[in-house]
Order: structure tokens, then sequence, then C-alpha cells
């Protein structure tokens, strides 16, 4: 099966956000009052042909262990569902 | 034979030559080893220049650490050969684990480049053995994501063993605990984010960084000799 897959990678809880600050310091001169809590992160996208959707789920936790974050600092959150097949 | 360092270069390293011009001028040989070779060669020591590793995409070092050129750099490191990674080269060896802890994008978001002030916070390791604890160098930084950080079970583990080397005088960067470099268990992987081979001549303001490159050397040298 093929499966689209959307990882996002973001800095732990407690893991200073400096890119996250400057933005909610900058949106108040903007106009934009009231936002808090802003956090910057990647989105990472692909797809990924495995047998089925906890074998694909096991690939991708294995490479966002590996590969996609740095566990000292990110962590991911993982999206996936089939592709769709296009019509003939 | 005259001591040997293997002065590792990626796609994007740019200091290289920096390093390979200090290791001759303090009487060593040394070559530049491509990120693609699987063998070391006849290294006594091994330096990872500074730079943006194949584009510092994903993360800093996070592509490097795949390059075949870093398991002969893990094994020459696990078998107790000096191994000193230089800003990117520091970045590189924390992704690729043979040191703990991770650089994060300075506070501040700030680009720093200039000098700083480094106390040297012990002399036990193969970068610092000819340097006095509590002396100050002043070598210049030049990074976007030198702000180290670890778990505080890590931070407890690297007090505890005195194995941060160096601190900043006055922080630039946000590290924590004004952490510039760290050693590994066995004192022979270095890592820091300050540039000691940009501070070995008149010209370049500073000769602060030859103590630490002397060091290097002296460690290569008991290191030749040794079969890697």
């Amino acid at each position: 099966m093929m499966f689209d897959v959307v990882v996002e990678v973001r800095l732990r809880a407690g893991i200073a956000d400096p890119q996250g600050a400057t933005i909610e310091r900058a949106l108040p001169a903007l106009g934009f009052d009231g936002v808090t809590g802003v956090s910057v992160g990647k989105s990472i996208r692909f797809s990924l042909q495995a047998a089925d959707e906890s074998a694909a789920h096991a690939v991708i936790t294995d490479l966002c262990h590996r590969f996609l974050t740095n566990p000292v600092i990110e962590d991911s959150e993982i999206s996936l569902h089939p592709a769709e097949v296009a019509a003939h | 034979m005259a001591t040997n360092v293997a002065v590792i270069r990626f796609p994007g390293t740019n200091c290289e030559f920096d390093v390979v011009e200090v290791v001759q001028q303090l009487g060593a040989q040394a070559q530049i080893v491509f990120h693609d070779e699987p063998s070391l060669g006849s290294a006594d020591a091994v330096v990872i220049a500074g730079g943006f590793a194949h584009g510092d995409y994903l993360r800093p070092g996070a592509i490097a650490r795949f390059s075949p050129v870093m398991e002969a750099v893990a094994s020459f490191a696990q078998s107790g050969g000096p191994v000193v990674g230089i800003c990117n080269g520091f970045q590189v060896l924390t992704e690729a684990n043979l040191l703990p802890g991770a650089l994060q994008k300075n506070a501040g978001l700030k680009f720093r480049c200039g000098f700083t002030e480094l106390r040297v916070e012990n002399s036990n390791s193969v970068l610092t053995s000819e340097a006095q604890v509590g002396d100050i160098l002043s070598i210049p930084i030049n990074h976007f994501e030198g702000n180290y950080t670890c778990s505080s079970e890590t931070l407890a583990e690297l007090q505890g063993e005195d194995r941060v080397l160096f601190r900043y005088v006055t922080n630039p960067n946000g590290s924590v605990d004004d952490i510039a470099g760290i050693c590994n268990e066995g004192r022979n992987v270095v890592g820091l984010m300050p540039h000691p081979e940009r501070a070995c001549h008149d010209l370049l303001g500073s000769r602060d960084g030859i103590v630490l490159m002397s060091s290097l050397l002296r460690a290569a040298g008991l290191n030749a000799g040794v079969p890697n």
C-alpha cells in the first residue's frame, strides 16, 4: 500500500523557541493583539510504500527518531493516510 | 614519522584550510579527508572543521553524520584517538552521538561573529592539556546555532565528571551553564563552538588558539604508533 505521510517536527516542551518568540513579539506592531503561544516547527511530507498502516507507522517512527528529529530538542507527530489512487 | 592530522571535509565545510595551516605552522602534517572516504588513512588525530556540512539542511550535522567517513571517525574515537569538532564539527559530533546534547538556534536569533573570551575549566582533555584551568582565551565565534542545550541529567553528568572544558565569560548565545565546549567520558572527543584555528597568528588578532591546537598535536603524538 502507498501512504501519504506528514511529519510535524516541533521543539520539545521547555526548549527555548527564539523564532516563535520573535514572531509573537512582532505581532502587536502589525495590529494582531491577543496572539500567544507562538511556536515554529517544520512539516515534512512524503509518500511511503508499506504492507499496512502499522508497518508504515513503525518505519516512520524509526525514521523520525534516527533522522528527521533530534530527540534531545525535538518531538514529532506523525499523520498518515492511504494515498488516493488515481482514477483510470 | 611526523604526526598526521586528518581534517574532515564535507560538502559545505569551509574552515578546513585554516586548520591545515595551523597544523603545519605547529610542525605537523595535515591531510584533508573528504566525507565519502571510508578510511582516515594513517591519522593520529581528527579535526572536523567548521562550515555548513551538506548545507546544514534539516539540522546542522543531521545529514553529515551519515557520511561514510563518520563510521571511520566513530571507530577512531572508540579506540581512544583524539577527535575535535570545531563549530559545525561540534554540531556533527552531537548528531553522531559522539558527544551528548544539541546545539540550537542562538537566543535572540542573532548570528554571532566576533571575538569571545573563554575560560578554560579543565585541562584534562586532548584539547586542553597544555592550558591552565582559569586561563582566559580570546577566540572568535561565528555561528547561528551554537546555543548548547541538554537534559538536566546530562548537564549534571557533564558538571560532575568535569567534562565542561570551556565556558564563555559573557554568554553570547544562550548556552546552558555558559558552556562553550565539552568532552566525552574518555576525554578524547572534544566539541567546541569557538574557532581556535582562527586565533593562531598575530595577524588574526589573537594567538590564544595555539595552546589548544598544540595540546591536540601532543595528544596526536602520543596516539601515533598506536594502530588504528
